[in-house]
Protein backbone atom coordinates (compact mmCIF):
# COMPACT_ATOMS: atom_id res chain seq x y z
CA UNK A 1 0.00 0.00 0.00
CA UNK A 2 1.59 3.32 -0.96
CA UNK A 3 0.16 5.89 1.40
CA UNK A 4 1.83 8.75 -0.73
CA UNK A 5 -0.45 7.95 -4.14
CA UNK A 6 -3.42 7.46 -1.78
CA UNK A 7 -3.10 11.04 -0.22
CA UNK A 8 -2.78 12.63 -3.95
CA UNK A 9 -6.98 11.81 -4.22
CA UNK A 10 -7.62 13.75 -1.46
CA UNK A 11 -7.45 17.09 -2.59
CA UNK A 12 -8.69 18.52 1.00
CA UNK A 13 -4.99 17.56 2.27
CA UNK A 14 -3.37 19.68 -0.59
CA UNK A 15 -3.82 23.18 1.74
CA UNK A 16 -1.97 25.31 4.17
CA UNK A 17 -3.42 25.71 7.48
CA UNK A 18 -2.28 28.78 9.51
CA UNK A 19 0.49 28.97 7.02
CA UNK A 20 1.52 25.12 7.26
CA UNK A 21 0.81 22.08 5.07
CA UNK A 22 -2.18 20.34 6.33
CA UNK A 23 -1.62 16.99 8.78
CA UNK A 24 -5.27 15.65 9.23
CA UNK A 25 -4.99 13.57 12.26
CA UNK A 26 -8.97 13.71 12.95
CA UNK A 27 -10.24 10.91 10.95
CA UNK A 28 -12.21 8.93 13.79
CA UNK A 29 -14.20 12.14 14.04
CA UNK A 30 -14.94 12.33 10.06
CA UNK A 31 -12.53 10.77 7.48
CA UNK A 32 -11.58 12.77 3.94
CA UNK A 33 -12.82 12.25 0.95
CA UNK A 34 -11.20 10.96 -2.38
CA UNK A 35 -11.75 11.99 -5.77
CA UNK A 36 -14.05 9.22 -6.48
CA UNK A 37 -16.24 9.46 -4.31
CA UNK A 38 -16.87 13.25 -4.77
CA UNK A 39 -17.18 12.70 -8.53
CA UNK A 40 -19.82 9.84 -7.88
CA UNK A 41 -21.60 12.64 -5.84
CA UNK A 42 -20.73 15.27 -8.37
CA UNK A 43 -22.08 12.97 -11.36
CA UNK A 44 -25.19 11.89 -9.86
CA UNK A 45 -26.53 15.36 -8.93
CA UNK A 46 -25.71 16.63 -12.94
CA UNK A 47 -26.69 13.44 -14.61
CA UNK A 48 -29.33 11.37 -12.49
CA UNK A 49 -30.72 12.73 -10.09
CA UNK A 50 -33.73 12.13 -9.51
CA UNK A 51 -36.42 9.92 -6.80
CA UNK A 52 -36.20 6.05 -6.20
CA UNK A 53 -38.53 3.18 -6.63
CA UNK A 54 -41.33 5.31 -8.25
CA UNK A 55 -42.34 6.83 -11.86
CA UNK A 56 -41.59 5.15 -14.78
CA UNK A 57 -39.35 7.74 -16.58
CA UNK A 58 -35.47 7.07 -17.45
CA UNK A 59 -33.68 8.99 -14.68
CA UNK A 60 -35.60 7.56 -12.00
CA UNK A 61 -34.32 3.76 -13.09
CA UNK A 62 -30.93 5.02 -13.17
CA UNK A 63 -31.13 6.64 -9.32
CA UNK A 64 -32.99 3.47 -8.22
CA UNK A 65 -29.90 1.42 -9.76
CA UNK A 66 -27.72 3.72 -8.53
CA UNK A 67 -29.59 3.66 -5.62
CA UNK A 68 -29.84 -0.29 -4.92
CA UNK A 69 -26.54 -0.70 -6.20
CA UNK A 70 -25.28 0.53 -3.70
CA UNK A 71 -27.20 -1.60 -1.36
CA UNK A 72 -25.37 -5.04 -2.66
CA UNK A 73 -21.94 -3.03 -2.31
CA UNK A 74 -22.56 -3.08 1.10
CA UNK A 75 -23.93 -6.56 1.28
CA UNK A 76 -20.87 -7.93 0.14
CA UNK A 77 -18.38 -5.38 1.89
CA UNK A 78 -19.96 -6.83 5.40
CA UNK A 79 -20.89 -10.31 3.79
CA UNK A 80 -24.81 -10.01 4.67
CA UNK A 81 -26.54 -13.09 3.67
CA UNK A 82 -29.04 -10.64 1.22
CA UNK A 83 -29.82 -7.11 0.66
CA UNK A 84 -32.92 -7.72 2.64
CA UNK A 85 -30.79 -7.14 5.78
CA UNK A 86 -29.05 -3.80 4.69
CA UNK A 87 -30.60 -0.70 5.84
CA UNK A 88 -29.70 3.04 4.66
CA UNK A 89 -29.99 4.89 7.24
CA UNK A 90 -28.73 8.68 8.71
CA UNK A 91 -25.41 6.86 10.42
CA UNK A 92 -24.07 4.71 13.12
CA UNK A 93 -26.96 7.15 15.65
CA UNK A 94 -30.03 6.54 13.73
CA UNK A 95 -28.96 2.96 13.35
CA UNK A 96 -28.89 1.94 17.17
CA UNK A 97 -31.87 3.85 17.83
CA UNK A 98 -34.06 2.10 15.33
CA UNK A 99 -32.87 -0.96 17.11
CA UNK A 100 -33.60 0.28 20.33
CA UNK A 101 -37.02 1.76 19.55
CA UNK A 102 -38.32 -1.11 17.39
CA UNK A 103 -36.61 -3.93 18.89
CA UNK A 104 -36.09 -2.99 22.57
CA UNK A 105 -39.30 -1.76 23.02
CA UNK A 106 -40.61 -4.89 21.90
CA UNK A 107 -38.55 -7.70 23.03
CA UNK A 108 -37.62 -6.04 26.73
CA UNK A 109 -39.72 -5.87 30.11
CA UNK A 110 -38.66 -5.61 33.58
CA UNK A 111 -36.16 -7.85 35.31
CA UNK A 112 -34.43 -7.78 31.70
CA UNK A 113 -31.07 -6.70 31.05
CA UNK A 114 -29.33 -5.07 28.40
CA UNK A 115 -25.37 -5.27 28.31
CA UNK A 116 -22.60 -2.39 27.76
CA UNK A 117 -19.88 -1.39 28.69
CA UNK A 118 -17.90 1.43 29.93
CA UNK A 119 -15.83 2.40 26.68
CA UNK A 120 -19.19 3.14 24.69
CA UNK A 121 -19.68 6.23 22.64
CA UNK A 122 -22.73 8.10 24.08
CA UNK A 123 -24.36 6.88 20.55
CA UNK A 124 -24.44 3.34 22.03
CA UNK A 125 -25.25 4.17 25.74
CA UNK A 126 -27.64 6.82 25.54
CA UNK A 127 -30.53 4.95 23.18
CA UNK A 128 -30.20 1.77 25.86
CA UNK A 129 -30.78 4.55 29.01
CA UNK A 130 -34.01 5.74 27.18
CA UNK A 131 -35.34 2.01 26.25
CA UNK A 132 -34.48 0.65 29.74
CA UNK A 133 -36.65 3.88 30.81
CA UNK A 134 -39.55 3.19 28.76
CA UNK A 135 -39.36 -0.40 29.37
CA UNK A 136 -38.48 -1.34 33.24
CA UNK A 137 -35.45 -2.92 32.21
CA UNK A 138 -31.60 -2.58 33.80
CA UNK A 139 -28.71 -1.09 31.91
CA UNK A 140 -25.79 -2.87 33.16
CA UNK A 141 -21.94 -1.95 32.30
CA UNK A 142 -19.26 -4.34 31.30
CA UNK A 143 -16.05 -3.54 33.40
CA UNK A 144 -12.24 -2.73 31.82
CA UNK A 145 -9.33 -4.08 32.78
CA UNK A 146 -6.61 -1.51 33.61
CA UNK A 147 -5.19 -1.10 30.02
CA UNK A 148 -8.95 -0.83 28.83
CA UNK A 149 -9.58 -4.20 27.00
CA UNK A 150 -12.68 -5.77 27.77
CA UNK A 151 -12.09 -9.86 29.33
CA UNK A 152 -13.89 -12.22 28.40
CA UNK A 153 -14.29 -13.57 31.87
CA UNK A 154 -15.92 -9.97 32.76
CA UNK A 155 -18.48 -11.06 29.65
CA UNK A 156 -19.19 -14.50 31.46
CA UNK A 157 -20.34 -12.78 34.45
CA UNK A 158 -22.04 -9.66 33.86
CA UNK A 159 -24.34 -11.37 30.56
CA UNK A 160 -26.78 -13.67 32.66
CA UNK A 161 -29.82 -15.20 31.60
CA UNK A 162 -32.00 -12.25 31.91
CA UNK A 163 -29.61 -10.61 29.32
CA UNK A 164 -31.75 -9.57 26.40
CA UNK A 165 -28.89 -7.09 24.59
CA UNK A 166 -25.50 -7.21 24.49
CA UNK A 167 -24.13 -4.19 22.61
CA UNK A 168 -20.70 -3.41 22.57
CA UNK A 169 -18.31 -0.71 20.34
CA UNK A 170 -16.08 -3.36 17.75
CA UNK A 171 -13.15 -0.80 17.72
CA UNK A 172 -12.72 2.18 20.59
CA UNK A 173 -12.65 5.62 19.53
CA UNK A 174 -10.91 6.69 22.53
CA UNK A 175 -8.88 3.91 23.82
CA UNK A 176 -7.79 2.02 20.03
CA UNK A 177 -9.14 -1.25 22.09
CA UNK A 178 -10.53 -3.85 19.55
CA UNK A 179 -12.92 -6.09 21.33
CA UNK A 180 -13.02 -9.45 20.39
CA UNK A 181 -17.04 -9.59 19.24
CA UNK A 182 -17.20 -12.63 18.05
CA UNK A 183 -16.46 -14.23 21.07
CA UNK A 184 -18.84 -11.74 22.95
CA UNK A 185 -21.85 -12.65 20.68
CA UNK A 186 -20.99 -16.23 21.42
CA UNK A 187 -21.80 -15.65 25.07
CA UNK A 188 -24.59 -13.22 24.03
CA UNK A 189 -26.23 -16.25 22.36
CA UNK A 190 -25.47 -18.89 24.62
CA UNK A 191 -27.50 -16.76 27.59
CA UNK A 192 -30.18 -16.34 24.65
CA UNK A 193 -29.46 -12.54 24.28
CA UNK A 194 -28.46 -10.67 20.79
CA UNK A 195 -25.43 -9.46 19.87
CA UNK A 196 -25.54 -5.66 18.50
CA UNK A 197 -22.10 -4.19 17.14
CA UNK A 198 -20.97 -0.26 16.70
CA UNK A 199 -18.99 -0.70 13.92
CA UNK A 200 -18.66 3.39 13.58
CA UNK A 201 -14.38 2.75 14.20
CA UNK A 202 -14.06 -0.65 12.66
CA UNK A 203 -15.99 -0.43 9.45
CA UNK A 204 -13.92 1.75 8.20
CA UNK A 205 -10.49 0.53 8.82
CA UNK A 206 -11.03 -3.96 8.92
CA UNK A 207 -12.80 -6.47 7.53
CA UNK A 208 -16.25 -7.15 8.85
CA UNK A 209 -18.06 -10.40 8.24
CA UNK A 210 -21.57 -10.42 9.89
CA UNK A 211 -21.99 -13.30 9.20
CA UNK A 212 -18.89 -15.18 11.33
CA UNK A 213 -18.89 -12.46 14.09
CA UNK A 214 -22.87 -13.66 13.97
CA UNK A 215 -24.17 -10.62 15.13
CA UNK A 216 -27.64 -9.73 15.68
CA UNK A 217 -27.33 -6.11 14.38
CA UNK A 218 -24.20 -4.00 12.79
CA UNK A 219 -24.59 0.04 12.82
CA UNK A 220 -21.74 2.32 11.08
CA UNK A 221 -21.60 5.41 8.88
CA UNK A 222 -20.42 6.02 5.27
CA UNK A 223 -18.58 9.68 6.34
CA UNK A 224 -15.81 7.70 8.51
CA UNK A 225 -15.10 5.76 5.83
CA UNK A 226 -14.65 8.05 3.27
CA UNK A 227 -18.21 8.20 2.34
CA UNK A 228 -20.30 11.44 2.76
CA UNK A 229 -22.31 12.67 5.66
CA UNK A 230 -25.38 12.05 6.21
CA UNK A 231 -25.38 8.17 5.49
CA UNK A 232 -24.95 4.68 7.31
CA UNK A 233 -25.98 1.27 7.84
CA UNK A 234 -28.06 -0.84 9.74
CA UNK A 235 -27.05 -4.80 9.04
CA UNK A 236 -30.15 -6.65 10.92
CA UNK A 237 -30.38 -10.55 10.58
CA UNK A 238 -33.69 -10.67 8.76
CA UNK A 239 -34.93 -13.18 11.49
CA UNK A 240 -35.56 -9.90 13.70
CA UNK A 241 -36.09 -7.45 10.66
CA UNK A 242 -39.08 -9.56 9.65
CA UNK A 243 -40.54 -9.23 12.89
CA UNK A 244 -40.01 -5.95 13.45
CA UNK A 245 -42.16 -2.62 12.96
CA UNK A 246 -40.66 0.57 11.57
CA UNK A 247 -39.96 3.65 13.55
CA UNK A 248 -40.83 6.19 10.84
CA UNK A 249 -43.90 6.09 8.73
CA UNK A 250 -44.61 7.80 5.69
CA UNK A 251 -43.74 7.22 1.99
CA UNK A 252 -41.40 5.31 0.10
CA UNK A 253 -42.06 2.54 2.95
CA UNK A 254 -45.59 1.86 2.51
CA UNK A 255 -47.65 -1.23 0.82
CA UNK A 256 -50.97 -0.38 0.52
CA UNK A 257 -52.55 2.66 2.16
CA UNK A 258 -56.06 2.54 3.89
CA UNK A 259 -57.92 5.45 5.71
CA UNK A 260 -57.70 3.95 9.39
CA UNK A 261 -54.81 1.28 8.25
CA UNK A 262 -51.86 0.62 6.27
CA UNK A 263 -49.30 -2.16 5.05
CA UNK A 264 -45.60 -1.99 4.87
CA UNK A 265 -43.07 -2.66 2.23
CA UNK A 266 -40.92 -5.66 2.38
CA UNK A 267 -37.49 -6.17 3.60
CA UNK A 268 -35.75 -3.46 3.55
CA UNK A 269 -37.40 -0.93 2.74
CA UNK A 270 -40.47 -1.06 5.40
CA UNK A 271 -37.63 0.45 7.54
CA UNK A 272 -36.82 3.72 5.03
CA UNK A 273 -39.66 6.02 4.94
CA UNK A 274 -39.51 8.92 2.98
CA UNK A 275 -37.40 9.63 -0.03
CA UNK A 276 -34.44 8.32 1.09
CA UNK A 277 -30.76 9.67 1.18
CA UNK A 278 -29.95 8.64 -2.88
CA UNK A 279 -26.88 10.69 -2.98
CA UNK A 280 -25.07 9.60 -0.08
CA UNK A 281 -25.84 5.62 -1.23
CA UNK A 282 -24.42 5.91 -4.54
CA UNK A 283 -21.05 8.36 -2.60
CA UNK A 284 -21.01 5.43 -0.08
CA UNK A 285 -21.25 2.95 -3.07
CA UNK A 286 -17.71 4.59 -4.26
CA UNK A 287 -16.15 4.80 -1.18
CA UNK A 288 -16.96 0.90 -0.62
CA UNK A 289 -15.48 0.41 -4.17
CA UNK A 290 -12.40 2.77 -3.24
CA UNK A 291 -11.38 0.81 0.12
CA UNK A 292 -12.01 -2.78 -1.79
CA UNK A 293 -9.89 -1.95 -4.47
CA UNK A 294 -6.83 -0.78 -1.93
CA UNK A 295 -8.23 -3.94 0.12
CA UNK A 296 -8.93 -3.60 3.82
CA UNK A 297 -6.58 -6.08 5.17
CA UNK A 298 -4.09 -3.54 3.71
CA UNK A 299 -5.67 -0.69 5.38
CA UNK A 300 -6.02 -2.33 8.39
CA UNK A 301 -2.40 -3.72 8.26
CA UNK A 302 -1.08 -0.21 7.54
CA UNK A 303 -2.61 1.65 9.96
CA UNK A 304 -1.28 -1.15 12.89
CA UNK A 305 2.15 -0.45 11.85
CA UNK A 306 0.86 3.66 12.05
CA UNK A 307 -0.13 3.19 15.30
CA UNK A 308 2.90 1.47 16.66
CA UNK A 309 5.04 4.37 15.18
CA UNK A 310 3.33 6.93 16.60
CA UNK A 311 3.22 5.11 20.25
CA UNK A 312 7.03 4.82 19.68
CA UNK A 313 7.51 8.19 19.28
CA UNK A 314 4.96 9.86 21.35
CA UNK A 315 5.67 7.46 24.57
CA UNK A 316 9.13 8.91 24.47
CA UNK A 317 8.25 12.57 24.91
CA UNK A 318 8.31 13.63 28.59
CA UNK A 319 5.36 14.36 30.32
CA UNK A 320 3.07 12.09 27.67
CA UNK A 321 0.02 9.84 29.08
CA UNK A 322 -1.15 7.32 26.58
CA UNK A 323 -4.86 6.17 27.08
CA UNK A 324 -5.82 1.89 26.26
CA UNK A 325 -3.15 -0.56 25.53
CA UNK A 326 0.57 -0.11 25.36
CA UNK A 327 0.92 -2.99 23.34
CA UNK A 328 0.41 -1.79 19.50
CA UNK A 329 -0.72 -4.93 18.26
CA UNK A 330 -3.72 -4.55 20.22
CA UNK A 331 -5.08 -1.32 19.22
CA UNK A 332 -6.36 0.53 15.69
CA UNK A 333 -5.04 3.54 14.43
CA UNK A 334 -5.64 5.96 17.23
CA UNK A 335 -3.78 7.24 19.71
CA UNK A 336 -5.10 9.25 22.80
CA UNK A 337 -3.48 11.42 25.14
CA UNK A 338 -2.44 14.27 27.80
CA UNK A 339 0.28 16.06 28.35
CA UNK A 340 1.35 17.11 31.80
CA UNK A 341 -0.11 20.60 33.10
CA UNK A 342 -1.80 21.52 29.19
CA UNK A 343 -5.18 20.91 28.98
CA UNK A 344 -5.86 19.00 26.01
CA UNK A 345 -7.97 22.54 24.31
CA UNK A 346 -4.42 24.47 24.54
CA UNK A 347 -2.81 20.91 22.94
CA UNK A 348 -4.93 21.02 20.62
CA UNK A 349 -4.82 24.95 19.84
CA UNK A 350 -1.10 24.69 19.58
CA UNK A 351 -0.90 22.12 17.76
CA UNK A 352 -3.87 23.87 15.28
CA UNK A 353 -1.65 26.93 14.69
CA UNK A 354 1.11 24.19 13.64
CA UNK A 355 -1.69 22.96 10.47
CA UNK A 356 -2.17 19.84 12.83
CA UNK A 357 -5.62 18.87 13.47
CA UNK A 358 -6.62 16.84 16.14
CA UNK A 359 -9.53 15.97 18.21
CA UNK A 360 -10.02 17.43 22.31
CA UNK A 361 -12.52 17.07 24.25
CA UNK A 362 -14.58 14.26 25.84
CA UNK A 363 -14.96 12.31 22.42
CA UNK A 364 -18.43 11.88 23.10
CA UNK A 365 -17.73 8.90 26.02
CA UNK A 366 -18.01 10.94 29.03
CA UNK A 367 -18.62 7.55 31.00
CA UNK A 368 -15.27 6.68 29.85
CA UNK A 369 -13.35 9.65 30.95
CA UNK A 370 -14.81 9.48 34.24
CA UNK A 371 -13.42 5.39 34.17
CA UNK A 372 -10.23 7.01 32.84
CA UNK A 373 -10.59 9.91 35.53
CA UNK A 374 -9.87 12.75 33.41
CA UNK A 375 -12.06 15.37 32.09
CA UNK A 376 -10.61 15.40 28.97
CA UNK A 377 -8.12 14.27 26.31
CA UNK A 378 -6.39 14.73 23.07
CA UNK A 379 -6.60 12.22 20.14
CA UNK A 380 -4.87 11.85 17.40
CA UNK A 381 -6.30 9.43 14.64
CA UNK A 382 -4.83 8.06 11.48
CA UNK A 383 -6.36 7.00 8.10
CA UNK A 384 -4.79 5.10 5.06
CA UNK A 385 -3.66 8.44 3.75
CA UNK A 386 -1.55 9.45 6.47
CA UNK A 387 2.61 9.03 6.62
CA UNK A 388 4.71 8.33 8.98
CA UNK A 389 6.09 11.71 8.20
CA UNK A 390 2.48 13.63 9.76
CA UNK A 391 3.41 11.71 12.77
CA UNK A 392 6.79 13.05 13.04
CA UNK A 393 5.48 16.50 12.26
CA UNK A 394 2.71 15.44 14.84
CA UNK A 395 5.67 14.66 17.52
CA UNK A 396 7.38 17.78 16.63
CA UNK A 397 4.36 20.03 17.67
CA UNK A 398 3.93 17.95 20.41
CA UNK A 399 7.63 18.76 22.03
CA UNK A 400 7.06 22.75 21.23
CA UNK A 401 3.73 22.38 22.69
CA UNK A 402 5.44 21.47 25.97
CA UNK A 403 7.95 24.09 25.38
CA UNK A 404 5.75 26.73 24.64
CA UNK A 405 4.25 25.96 27.58
CA UNK A 406 6.59 26.24 30.22
CA UNK A 407 8.03 29.41 28.54
CA UNK A 408 5.10 31.14 28.88
CA UNK A 409 4.27 29.98 32.65
CA UNK B 1 6.41 28.05 15.70
CA UNK B 2 4.11 30.45 14.40
CA UNK B 3 4.25 31.68 18.15
CA UNK B 4 3.50 35.22 17.35
CA UNK B 5 -0.06 34.35 16.38
CA UNK B 6 -0.54 31.87 19.66
CA UNK B 7 0.75 34.69 22.09
CA UNK B 8 -1.71 36.92 21.55
CA UNK B 9 -3.68 34.13 22.80
CA UNK B 10 -1.84 32.92 25.53
CA UNK B 11 -0.91 36.33 27.52
CA UNK B 12 1.43 36.15 30.21
CA UNK B 13 -2.01 37.42 32.72
CA UNK B 14 -3.67 35.03 31.18
CA UNK B 15 -1.50 32.26 32.13
CA UNK B 16 -0.65 33.76 35.54
CA UNK B 17 -4.33 33.84 36.51
CA UNK B 18 -4.60 29.54 35.02
CA UNK B 19 -1.62 28.88 37.46
CA UNK B 20 -2.61 31.01 40.56
CA UNK B 21 -6.70 31.09 40.31
CA UNK B 22 -8.13 33.77 41.77
CA UNK B 23 -11.00 33.25 43.79
CA UNK B 24 -10.65 29.48 43.57
CA UNK B 25 -13.15 27.69 46.10
CA UNK B 26 -16.50 27.42 47.59
CA UNK B 27 -18.44 30.24 49.18
CA UNK B 28 -20.93 28.87 52.02
CA UNK B 29 -23.52 30.12 53.64
CA UNK B 30 -26.89 31.59 51.46
CA UNK B 31 -24.54 31.64 48.64
CA UNK B 32 -26.22 31.37 45.15
CA UNK B 33 -24.83 28.33 43.00
CA UNK B 34 -24.29 28.17 39.29
CA UNK B 35 -23.22 24.86 37.48
CA UNK B 36 -22.45 25.04 34.18
CA UNK B 37 -20.30 22.44 31.79
CA UNK B 38 -19.30 22.95 28.17
CA UNK B 39 -20.98 19.83 26.51
CA UNK B 40 -19.09 19.53 23.73
CA UNK B 41 -15.80 19.97 25.42
CA UNK B 42 -16.64 18.60 29.27
CA UNK B 43 -15.31 21.80 30.58
CA UNK B 44 -17.23 22.72 33.94
CA UNK B 45 -17.34 25.41 36.31
CA UNK B 46 -19.01 26.08 39.92
CA UNK B 47 -19.86 29.53 40.74
CA UNK B 48 -20.71 30.68 43.94
CA UNK B 49 -22.01 33.95 44.45
CA UNK B 50 -23.01 36.11 47.38
CA UNK B 51 -25.33 38.91 46.92
CA UNK B 52 -25.76 41.68 49.31
CA UNK B 53 -28.05 44.68 48.80
CA UNK B 54 -27.74 44.46 44.96
CA UNK B 55 -24.16 44.53 44.82
CA UNK B 56 -21.63 41.15 44.27
CA UNK B 57 -20.39 40.79 47.40
CA UNK B 58 -18.18 37.94 46.76
CA UNK B 59 -17.83 35.22 44.34
CA UNK B 60 -15.90 32.08 44.07
CA UNK B 61 -15.18 29.02 41.29
CA UNK B 62 -14.37 25.55 41.22
CA UNK B 63 -13.84 23.34 37.78
CA UNK B 64 -11.89 22.22 35.52
CA UNK B 65 -11.20 23.20 32.22
CA UNK B 66 -8.48 24.23 29.61
CA UNK B 67 -6.28 27.63 30.70
CA UNK B 68 -8.83 29.69 28.76
CA UNK B 69 -11.86 28.81 30.30
CA UNK B 70 -10.30 28.92 33.78
CA UNK B 71 -8.55 32.17 33.61
CA UNK B 72 -11.30 33.67 32.21
CA UNK B 73 -13.55 32.45 35.56
CA UNK B 74 -10.85 33.71 37.88
CA UNK B 75 -10.52 37.25 35.78
CA UNK B 76 -14.87 37.03 36.05
CA UNK B 77 -14.74 36.65 39.59
CA UNK B 78 -12.15 39.26 40.52
CA UNK B 79 -13.79 41.23 38.44
CA UNK B 80 -17.45 41.70 39.44
CA UNK B 81 -16.63 41.49 43.18
CA UNK B 82 -18.13 44.39 44.46
CA UNK B 83 -20.09 45.68 41.22
CA UNK B 84 -23.50 46.13 41.32
CA UNK B 85 -26.01 43.62 39.60
CA UNK B 86 -26.45 46.15 36.60
CA UNK B 87 -22.29 46.89 36.61
CA UNK B 88 -21.96 43.04 36.51
CA UNK B 89 -24.24 42.51 33.77
CA UNK B 90 -22.81 45.46 31.79
CA UNK B 91 -19.52 44.11 31.75
CA UNK B 92 -21.19 40.82 30.51
CA UNK B 93 -22.43 42.58 28.06
CA UNK B 94 -18.63 44.39 27.29
CA UNK B 95 -17.29 40.92 27.72
CA UNK B 96 -18.99 39.05 24.91
CA UNK B 97 -18.70 42.29 22.45
CA UNK B 98 -14.72 41.53 22.69
CA UNK B 99 -15.17 37.92 22.13
CA UNK B 100 -17.24 38.57 19.10
CA UNK B 101 -14.72 40.84 17.87
CA UNK B 102 -16.61 44.20 17.87
CA UNK B 103 -16.18 47.55 18.96
CA UNK B 104 -16.97 47.64 22.91
CA UNK B 105 -17.77 50.51 24.86
CA UNK B 106 -15.87 50.90 27.77
CA UNK B 107 -17.81 53.66 29.72
CA UNK B 108 -16.04 53.76 33.13
CA UNK B 109 -15.94 50.55 33.70
CA UNK B 110 -12.70 49.06 34.53
CA UNK B 111 -11.46 45.82 32.26
CA UNK B 112 -8.73 45.34 34.42
CA UNK B 113 -7.01 41.98 33.39
CA UNK B 114 -10.21 40.85 31.26
CA UNK B 115 -8.99 42.91 28.42
CA UNK B 116 -5.87 39.80 27.68
CA UNK B 117 -8.34 37.62 26.19
CA UNK B 118 -8.95 40.24 23.96
CA UNK B 119 -6.71 38.04 21.38
CA UNK B 120 -9.62 34.68 21.94
CA UNK B 121 -12.23 36.41 19.68
CA UNK B 122 -9.30 35.61 16.94
CA UNK B 123 -9.56 31.92 17.68
CA UNK B 124 -13.07 31.05 16.89
CA UNK B 125 -13.07 27.89 18.33
CA UNK B 126 -11.90 29.02 22.01
CA UNK B 127 -14.40 31.65 22.79
CA UNK B 128 -16.96 29.27 24.28
CA UNK B 129 -14.06 28.42 26.63
CA UNK B 130 -13.51 32.15 27.36
CA UNK B 131 -17.21 32.77 28.08
CA UNK B 132 -18.48 29.50 30.32
CA UNK B 133 -17.55 31.51 33.35
CA UNK B 134 -19.70 34.83 32.55
CA UNK B 135 -22.47 32.89 31.39
CA UNK B 136 -23.05 30.88 35.08
CA UNK B 137 -22.60 34.52 36.39
CA UNK B 138 -25.11 36.28 33.91
CA UNK B 139 -27.24 33.18 35.21
CA UNK B 140 -26.98 33.58 38.43
CA UNK B 141 -27.64 37.33 38.87
CA UNK B 142 -30.50 37.21 36.79
CA UNK B 143 -32.37 35.03 38.97
CA UNK B 144 -31.92 37.14 41.32
CA UNK B 145 -32.72 40.08 39.58
CA UNK B 146 -36.07 38.51 38.78
CA UNK B 147 -36.85 36.99 42.26
CA UNK B 148 -36.27 40.79 43.61
CA UNK B 149 -38.27 42.17 41.00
Amino acid sequence: MNAREIRQMFPILDQEVNGRPLVYLDSSATSQKPVPVIEALDKYYREYNSNVHRGVHTLGTRATDGYEGAREKVRKFINAKSTEEVIFTRGTTTSINTVAASYGRVNLSEGDEIVISYMEHHSNIIPWQQVAKQTGATLKYLPLQEDGTISLEDVRETVTADTKIVSIMQVSNVLGVMNPIKEIAKIAHENGAIMVVDGAQSAPHMKIDVQDLDCDFLAFSGHKMCGPTGIGVLYGKKKHLEKMEPVEFGGEMIDFVGLYESTWKELPWKFEGGTPIIAGAIGLGAAIDFLEQIGLDKIEAYEHKLAAYAMEKMSAIDGMTIYGPKDASKRAGLVTFNIDDVHPHDVATVLDAEGIAVRAGHHCAQPLMKWLKVSATARASFYLYNTEEDIDKLVSGLVKTKEYFSDVF
Amino acid sequence: MSSKNLDTLYRQVIMDHYKNPRNKGVLEDDSLTINMNNPTCGDRIQLTLKLEDGKVADAKFEGEGCSISMSSASMMTQAIKGKNIEEALKLSKVFSDMMLGKEYDEDDLDLGDIEALQGVSQFPARIKCATLAWKAMEKGVSTEKEEQE
